[in-house]
């Protein structure tokens, strides 16, 4: 900890600045990295666990839990996108079951892991809720960009995108290429930011209260910490979905013909 | 809240790292063995649909059989029926015509006696009655004079 006892606002300060190293833009929260990779090696073992033995025949407990899981996933994109799933398939398994990790993360109590970290490491900062740090949402988002992008060229040819680009939604006439353009691009650059500010916008503000809950005096600070946390374990699992669902929409859109 | 262009890309590229991952060791064995039991189910209840219909026609064969052995076997048995009767009534023609034919024999027999009898009767009565006329008489009748005699008195008899 920064001090003995620090002030109110010194403890939510502190409680919302990455483990950082480095400086400038190119500065690395180590923190946000470290989580996301234990929650991400976490759930592709369970998953390969399950998937290691897959059998068509009678599937064992692990299996029957992650088939469940894929089961949905595949449905979901099968009403939504009409393609072949091989990528996106395991593209929203991997937001899907990623973001909820991440998320689960805001329900440990604030206070435990980066007190662990600092007196058993010394570090001074640590931030464990991935989707609390805008740079990881904006990291599926802009990556969920570059995807859409990638699906409207394969799904409508490099000449139907561009077409498209220009001449949607006004209308062909070359004065009106530019003012498509310029709507087209803003649209396009909407998607990630929307995705990416809905998500963080709940962690980030979920983190907050928890913090702020945290600062009350120890015998009453379980009830409103625990009203909270219920009403989050709902936030938790909506805004994994929610990621997953819009990348799916946003793809099928990217890649069907108007 | 700081943005990090470092964090963004170190985060994007560990998303393809995880997707690729999922893809390569998740995704394909659990689609492919949940195909797999699709395919296994459908097909068990395919079978199971054509065994029961199976099962359905066996049954109406079976009936039919069981019909058709039963209709055959009521037929075998009218025709026993029949043959029986007729063979009685063959019976009692052949007990009937056997009555008669030992019949007819004994009373051709009997006939036969009779006469007979009659003939040695009436050869005994002509020479009783010679004697008994030569007693009455105390002498001889020439039998060969008095055969009109005696022939006409055998036949009365």
């Amino acid at each position: 900890m920064a001090s003995e006892n620090p002030s109110a606002s010194e403890y939510v300060l502190h409680h919302l600045t990455n483990f950082s190293v480095g400086e400038g833009v190119w500065t690395l929260h180590v923190d946000t990295l470290f989580f996301s990779w234990l929650t991400g090696i976490f759930f592709v073992t369970v998953l390969w666990l399950g998937a290691r033995t897959a059998t068509a025949g009678v599937p064992g407990k692990m299996q029957n839990f992650v088939e469940m899981l894929v089961d949905w996933v595949d449905n979901s994109v099968k009403e939504t996108f009409h393609g072949p799933r091989d990528f996106i398939g395991p593209l929203a398994l991997t937001i899907f079951v990623w973001v909820l990790l991440w998320n689960f993360l805001d329900l440990i109590p604030v206070d435990w892991i980066p007190v662990l970290a600092y007196n058993v490491f010394g570090f001074e900062y640590t931030r464990i809720v991935p989707s609390a740090d805008i740079n990881a949402p904006f990291a599926l988002s802009i990556s969920v960009l570059l995807l859409i992008i990638v699906y409207s060229i394969k799904g409508k040819g490099l000449g139907g995108f561009g077409n498209e680009l220009l001449t949607h939604p006004f209308g062909s006439h070359p004065l009106l290429w530019i003012p498509n353009l310029l709507l087209n691009v803003v649209e396009l650059l909407a998607k990630p930011v929307s995705l990416a500010m809905r998500l963080f916008g709940n962690l980030y503000a979920a983190e907050l209260i928890f913090v702020l809950i945290a600062l009350l005096p120890a015998w009453i600070l379980f009830v409103p910490g625990s009203a909270w946390a219920v009403f989050h374990i709902l936030v938790v699992p909506l805004q994994a979905f929610l990621f997953m669902t819009l990348t799916i929409v946003y793809l099928s859109l990217a890649y069907e013909k108007h | 809240m700081q943005v990090s262009l470092g964090t963004l890309i170190a985060q994007g590229i560990s998303f393809f790292v995880f997707i690729y991952v999922t893809m390569k060791l998740v995704w394909p064995p659990l689609v492919k063995a949940m195909a797999e039991r699709r395919a296994k189910i459908a097909d068990g209840l395919a079978a199971a649909e054509r065994g029961k219909s199976e099962l359905e026609e066996a049954g109406t064969q079976a009936d039919a059989l069981v019909r058709a052995a039963r209709d055959q076997a009521a037929e075998i048995l009218e025709q026993a029926n029949r043959r029986a009767a007729s063979i009685e009534a063959e019976a009692k023609a052949d007990g009937e015509r056997e009555r008669e034919r030992q019949l007819a024999a004994a009373r051709a027999e009997i006939e036969q006696e009779l006469t007979r009898a009659r003939d040695e009767l009436r050869g005994q009565v002509a020479t009783i009655a010679v004697t008994s006329a030569e007693k009455i008489l105390g002498r001889e009748i020439d039998a060969g004079k008095h055969r009109d005699i005696l022939d006409k008195l055998a036949t009365q008899i």
